[in-house]
């Protein structure tokens, strides 16, 4: 992985400084260290990093200010890759996120997940690379949304889906189940065509697909624009 | 349907006020006075037949003897115009027995005040509310018939159709501003004071509901980030020892502890108070409420904006309890939520297609729910038969421009 130039938004003091050390541990370039929306947009604009790792509650409102300012990069800078980051996973914001951009380089993810260093500075470097990564609470949820065709499916066959829709390339998941990549083609395949999906041949393609599929939105997200109220 | 009383059910639009059951609710109540007409006709024929003084004497009696039930069956039908309780204001006397009831009750102010208001009721006001209801129900029937009247032709008589037909909305206006006047009235004398409470209770609510909003604030910003910073160094000292040392054992046990506490942590907060719910309103979070449950839910939450906090707050409280019961109790194999300001309320729904026989006096939260409701005066009706489905039906009173 290459060095990336990341910008960083954390109104905590000390998981801030905690952040950037451990960006910077493996090789990154934290190149803004702020806290709050306003200043993430300025640093942005002034340092034009690869990734934005924000936090979604900042002040001044300490509402959702950090998600409104992660959106609305989104928007000023098409491809601008976005990690954010919440205290809860909350199905409304990840809808947002994956809605922003056509849903690639977007990253959201429960804060707990930075305490496992390793696999959260991979989601950093997966971002980065333009793919989306959903945390697996959220996941776990939209599993749950018990849409008729996942019955179909074996519980090996969901454990799978559920790792796709996480974002995880085929050899993380062959890791994590403890198989080989062929077996797990093999999963996807199947799981493929039980939901009626076509088969994609890009990694990237086929995680949008299945997110798509299981928030209910069976064109995808570039098919429907997001509501707005 | 959802105002407090028949005098602020007026102040409403006259589609809803004749639509609603007020009205309705204001002809009973003055309806109920025919108990005091038949006492005073019994006491004007006594003054007949036996004469006066003796029937005075026995009036006064009769007064003093029935006061306490008399005042017991006011307070009792001011439920019909006025949704606040009316409680007993008595005192327990100290000590059971007659004598001891009787000398607590001749002390009270509260005794004097209803056998006065008694007095007054069977002499005066009486004629007044049994005057009335007759009036709103003949007189419009009265000039109604007039176009089948013999010797009045049909094409005359059809203005003073019109007139009695106008008559009835007329009426409807007329008994439930005298029916609410009446309930002041009776409201002031027999039970006063109850109002307010309703009154302080509504502003404890609203101080909780600020608390839990300050705790959340505080363990968001303390608790939890020192547990993620905590998490991630301990993750960090992991990397700089040899995997599988003895050391780097305790350290993943520790690890793993931390990250245990950090998740309870979350669902403890998320209890305290959801940050959806203050970021994105009532419908984001119902739905987050229902994207957890085990039962599947459709949700169906459109509503025009934000509501008052403490509105959306005892909403969301009243969803996410009912989704517990849902997955707790029901056997359900689906569940709806439904969600729409009407009329000036805002209206909640939830209900299941499981065994039904839900009770509110079983413990399972429907009576907290249903005190919580109260206080914003809102009102929760629950449908659950044996065998099934449970509706549970909110309505509370919400001050949002249309």
């Amino acid at each position: 992985m290459s060095r990336l130039r990341i910008a960083l938004a954390e109104d905590g003091v000390l998981l801030r400084e905690g952040l950037a050390g451990l960006l910077e541990r493996f090789g990154h370039e934290v190149v803004a260290s702020v806290g709050d929306g306003a200043a993430l947009v300025a640093a942005v604009a002034e340092h034009e990093p690869g990734i934005v790792v924000v936090d979604v509650r900042m002040p001044p409102g300490f509402t959702d200010e950090g998600l409104r300012a992660a959106l609305a990069l989104r928007a000023a800078y098409p491809g601008l890759a976005v990690l954010v980051l919440s205290q809860y996973v909350e199905q409304t914001y990840a809808a947002e996120l994956l809605d922003s951009g056509g849903g690639t380089g977007i990253g959201y993810l429960l804060k707990d997940r930075i305490g496992d260093v390793r696999e959260f500075v991979a989601a950093v470097e997966r971002v980065a690379e333009g793919h989306t990564v959903v945390d697996p609470e959220v996941v776990r949820q939209l599993l749950n949304s018990r849409r008729r065709p996942l019955a179909r499916l074996t519980p090996r066959e969901r454990e799978v889906l559920g790792l796709v829709a996480e974002g995880r390339s085929n050899a993380a998941i062959a890791r994590a189940l403890v198989v080989t990549e062929a077996a797990v083609a093999k999963h996807i395949a199947g799981i493929l065509t039980k939901l009626d999906l076509p088969p994609a041949a890009d990694d990237h393609r086929r995680v949008l697909a299945v997110l798509a599929y299981l928030r209910g939105r069976p064109g995808g997200p570039e098919a429907e624009r997001p509501h707005r109220r | 349907m959802l105002a407090r009383t028949a005098l602020a059910a007026i102040t409403r639009s006259p589609a809803a006020f004749l639509r609603s059951s007020w009205p309705w609710r204001s002809l009973a109540y003055l309806l109920c006075s025919a108990v005091h007409a038949v006492a005073a006709c019994m006491v004007i024929y006594a003054a007949y037949a036996y004469g006066a003084g003796l029937a005075t004497f026995a009036a006064l009696l009769a007064v003093a003897v029935l006061t306490p039930p008399a005042a017991a069956f006011e307070r009792w039908r001011l439920r019909l115009v006025d949704r606040a309780p009316a409680g007993d204001p008595h005192l327990k006397p100290p000590r059971p027995g007659p004598r001891a009831w009787l000398a607590t009750r001749l002390r009270e102010q509260v005794t004097w005040r209803e056998l006065g208001f008694t007095v007054v009721a069977v002499s005066v006001l009486w004629l007044m509310d049994i005057g009335l209801v007759s009036s709103a129900l003949w007189l419009p029937l009265l000039l109604m018939s007039a176009p089948f009247q013999p010797g009045m032709r049909p094409l005359d008589g059809l203005p003073l159709f019109a007139v009695g037909l106008l008559m009835f909305p007329l009426f409807a206006y007329l008994a439930a501003a005298w029916a609410g006047t009446r309930a002041l009235l009776t409201r002031a004398v027999l039970a006063p004071g109850d109002a307010e409470i309703i009154r302080s209770r509504a502003r404890l609510v609203d101080a909780f509901e600020a608390e839990r909003r300050r705790i959340e604030r505080d363990l968001h910003d303390g608790a939890q980030q020192r547990l993620v910073s905590l998490s991630m160094k301990l993750g960090l000292a992991r990397l700089d020892l040899p995997p599988g040392s003895p050391a780097e054992a305790q350290l993943a046990e520790a690890h793993e502890e931390a990250k245990r506490a950090l998740a309870e942590l979350r669902e403890l907060i998320r209890g305290v108070h959801p940050q959806v719910l203050t970021d994105r309103g009532l419908g984001a979070a119902v739905r987050e409420v229902a994207g957890r449950s085990p039962v599947p839910v459709d949700v169906d939450v459109a509503l025009p904006g934000r509501l008052p906090p403490s509105i959306e707050a005892t909403a969301y409280y009243v969803v996410s309890e009912a989704m517990a019961n849902i997955a707790k109790h029901s056997r359900a194999r689906r569940g709806f939520v439904y969600g729409r300001l009407q009329d000036g309320a805002l209206v909640v729904e939830i209900g299941d297609d499981g065994v039904g026989g839900a009770d509110p006096a079983g413990g399972s939260g429907l009576a907290g729910l249903a005190d919580r409701v109260a206080v914003t005066d809102g009102e929760m009706t629950l449908s659950s038969p044996p065998g099934g489905p449970t509706t549970l039906r909110v309505e509370i009173p919400c001050p949002v421009s249309e």
